[in-house]
């Protein structure tokens, strides 16, 4: 196989990094040939056993892309994709299930460990089948994405019980397909955009949540994406359906080996809120950014968009954003319900040569609709971070309100932060609140600081978790220590 | 028996826009433990950039000189070496931090310091029981815990958080920059009792202000006048009330 060869190269050349994250797994790959073309896609969706409706439905989306241009308008710059040049699949080799973490491949477990995720919880990622009554220690469900293929769900029976469906999207299309043809590229269709089309052409997978009417999900769900191979491009594809006056908490976290040349990543996040109903989605993004030089890093190219479709129906993004070469991206909320309710909290942080265009749309359809937005920028090194944020009030939003709060944290004078806020209003009985600042972390507070005894570290640390404060409230109480703790080795090196 | 603090020839200049400003012309200063003495001097004569010298700020360059602290060459640490070895500085205008939660704050400082001291750190418990009576003995509104650093305090209130942090960090050295200045009256006792129950035979303190009401409350040991970057006179508690009656005109006339 020559992704074992491969895959040792890489490891062989990760040298020592500051990236704390940076390692590769070596474990059995299967590999498709490089390139993109019909026949391409076709074998993604024969290794998937998919139903002829889902490969037409890639194959249309297939020739869409092929009709479209790659987005030029955000303030990213970056060396031509060869698309042809990338795997558009790999899968770890298929093993029946292991009875205990003996029997788990080592490497995989090793690289749980670098990750820092505690050992019962490796048995549960690793799909380690437990006896009866051992499984619920934690009350975060996982589903691992170890590469394309999610080596394992767990939870599922405790889910189960309340209704709830969380599974990988490749089982959802075979369990569940009538809920997943309702639904999927609904939100975002499979032409909308460059990226969104690649992603409906190939994606490999991903998660599908279910949660049926009345139903509080009884667990926070949680996914760690990972991204393994060499040169795969990776193309998640998350569907989220919250029925009436249901509600869940997705939780999102990613780390990521360490790797020489640029890789794509492309994800499609789509949610529906139906009446009543509310999702909670949180990202915590850190995915190698690349080494001080800006060499290597992943291109973070994502379409995340909810759909309040249903009456006073609430969708709420976090996202804390520190790794990847490139970002792009705008978690959005179409307000279609009366009264629904679309939030977007963000830090976004950039060093050395990262650069991220990155913002939220709220589009304001239905009357009484309201939107919250908090971004909160920080630019490091010579990173370049644009805020990019759309407001539209379409005419019969009647009452409709906005508020966007927009701030930017410099530390050094080498960096950039920009603010690109888009309104279209055509309600006059419309509100919409902008507010922006800027500010920079000065050698007043950072001496204030350590004379106090804190090193120069802590106390960027300190400042800037203050100056995101708003934003990490939002988050779970783990994910919050989680993003608390990566705001810190993120800026690490940017002052002094 | 080396001194406590011990500066001798200190000089240090500044690079204002492009223009070498020497600003400290070789003081002279030994405080031994357990004293506390007072500078005085008219403004600009340097008092404040001393205390930034000392607390280690990067952009005074030293160009001559030496301070010994506990035996140690003070100029040679970082500044969050300094304040572990026990200096603290209360800055004449503290900073403000915003977003950063004052009992935050105060936790990371006193426990990077404990930790760097070998001190067990204090949970968060310890730490706000700690706080809270600091505070009180210093007649602050407990809401002054929970806001920001410093951010929409009042001058007085800006001076006397100074005194909660040095209270609870412990030096063995303060350096007080016109703490006294912006305080009511009663608020001047009060500052002036919190320093006044730091003292010990392990404490000493360097009280910069321009006002012998602060001195008529601390009854410093020595008071130094200081002029032109350097320590032009110094002599006992009795240099107070011949300033505030006279001004500098005669110890300006006599350095000449
Ligand atoms: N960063 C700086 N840039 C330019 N000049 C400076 C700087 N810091 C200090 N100085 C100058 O050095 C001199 C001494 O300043 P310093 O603040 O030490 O005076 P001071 O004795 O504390 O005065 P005051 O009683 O008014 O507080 C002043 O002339 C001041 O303008
Ligand atoms: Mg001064």
């Amino acid at each position: 196989m020559p992704a074992v060869t491969e895959t040792r190269e890489a490891v062989e050349k990760l040298g020592q990094s500051s990236y704390k994250w940076g390692f590769e797994t070596e474990i059995d790959m299967d590999l498709a040939p490089k390139g993109l073309n019909e026949d391409t896609i076709r074998l993604i969706s024969a290794r998937k056993e998919e139903p002829e409706w889902l490969l037409e439905w890639r194959l249309s989306a297939y020739r869409a892309w092929l009709t479209m241009a790659e987005p030029k308008w955000a303030k990213v710059s970056y060396p031509p994709i060869d698309y042809q040049d990338l795997h558009y699949y790999a899968a770890p080799k298929k093993k029946p299930g292991p009875k205990s973490l003996e029997e788990v491949d080592p490497e995989l477990l090793r690289t749980y460990e670098k990750l820092g995720i505690p050992l019962h919880e490796q048995a549960l990622l690793a799909g380690v089948e437990l006896p009866e009554g051992e499984v619920a220690r934690t009350p975060v469900a996982v589903d691992a994405v170890f590469d394309s293929v999610s080596v394992v769900t767990t939870f599922r029976k405790t889910l189960e019980e309340a209704g709830v469906i969380f599974c990988p999207i490749s089982e959802a299309v075979k369990d569940h397909p009538e809920l997943v043809r309702k639904y999927l590229g609904t939100v975002v269709p499979a032409g909308d955009n460059f990226y969104a089309a690649l992603n409906s052409a190939v994606f490999t997978d991903g998660s599908f949540v279910y949660v049926p009417k009345g139903v509080r999900c009884p667990m926070e769900l949680s996914t760690y994406f990972r991204i393994n191979a060499r040169n795969t491009g990776q193309f998640e594809r998350t569907l989220i359906v919250v029925e009436d006056g249901a509600y869940v908490s997705y939780l999102e976290g990613c780390t990521a080996p360490m790797r020489d040349e640029n890789q794509l990543h492309a994800a499609v996040v789509e949610l529906v809120a139906m009446e009543d109903a509310s999702i909670k989605y949180s990202t915590v993004q850190n995915w190698y950014p690349g080494d001080e030089n800006g060499r290597g890093g992943i291109y973070n190219f994502v379409t995340k968009r909810g759909a309040c479709r249903g009456a006073r129906s609430k969708i709420s993004w976090t996202q804390v954003e520190t790794g990847s070469a490139i970002t792009w991206k705008y978690p959005s909320c179409i307000l279609q319900g009366e009264g629904s309710v679309g939030e977007f909290y963000s830090v976004a942080v950039t060093n050395n040569h990262q650069q991220a265009d990155t913002g939220t749309k709220m589009i304001h359809i239905g009357r009484n609709t309201r939107s919250t937005i908090i971004a909160k920028t920080i630019s490091a090194g010579q990173s370049d971070s644009t805020y990019r944020g759309l407001v539209r009030v379409l005419p019969k939003a009647s009452g409709a309100r906005n508020f966007t709060q927009c701030d930017s944290l410099l530390i050094g004078d080498q960096c950039g932060a920009h603010t690109v806020p888009y309104i279209e209003n055509r309600n006059m009985a419309a509100r919409i609140e902008h507010e922006a600042t800027t500010s920079k972390i000065s050698e007043d507070q950072l001496f204030y600081c350590r004379q106090r005894g804190l090193s120069e570290e802590d106390a960027v640390g300190l400042i800037v978790n203050g100056f995101c404060r708003d934003v990490l409230k939002e988050l779970p109480m783990e994910f919050a220590v989680e993003a608390q703790k990566l705001l810190q080795i993120s800026l690490e090196g940017s002052v002094g | 028996m080396t001194q406590f603090l011990e500066i001798s020839g200190l000089c240090a200049r500044i690079d204002a826009d492009g223009q070498e400003k020497e600003i400290l012309r070789g003081v002279d200063l030994t405080i031994p433990p357990g004293e506390v003495h007072a500078i005085m001097g008219p403004n600009g004569c340097g008092k404040s950039t001393l205390s930034y010298v000392l607390a280690g700020r990067e952009e005074y360059e030293v160009t001559a000189g030496s301070v010994q602290f506990h035996g140690q060459d003070l100029l040679a640490m970082e500044p969050e070496e300094r304040a572990a070895a026990g200096l603290f500085l209360a800055f004449q205008s503290p900073i403000e931090l915003p977003g950063v939660n004052n009992a935050n704050f105060l936790r990371t400082a006193v426990n990077a310091v404990r930790r760097a001291r070998g001190q067990e750190e204090l949970d968060a418990v310890a730490f706000l029981k700690a706080a809270r009576e600091a505070a009180k003995s210093l007649s602050m509104a407990p809401d002054m815990l929970k806001r920001n650093v410093n951010v929409g305090f009042s001058g007085g209130e800006k001076k006397r958080n100074e005194v909660l942090q040095m209270t609870l960090l412990q030096p063995s050295f303060a350096i007080l920059d016109e703490t006294d200045s912006g305080l009511d009256v009663d608020a001047l006792r009060i500052v002036a009792e919190g320093v006044n129950r730091m003292r010990s035979p392990e404490f000493s303190a360097l009280v910069i202000t321009h006002h012998k009401r602060l001195l008529d409350y601390l009854k410093p040991d020595r008071i130094h006048v200081m002029a032109k970057g350097r320590i032009i006179h110094s002599g006992g508690p009795e240099l107070a009330e011949q300033i505030d009656t006279e001004g500098y005109t005669r110890f300006l006339a006599e350095a000449a």
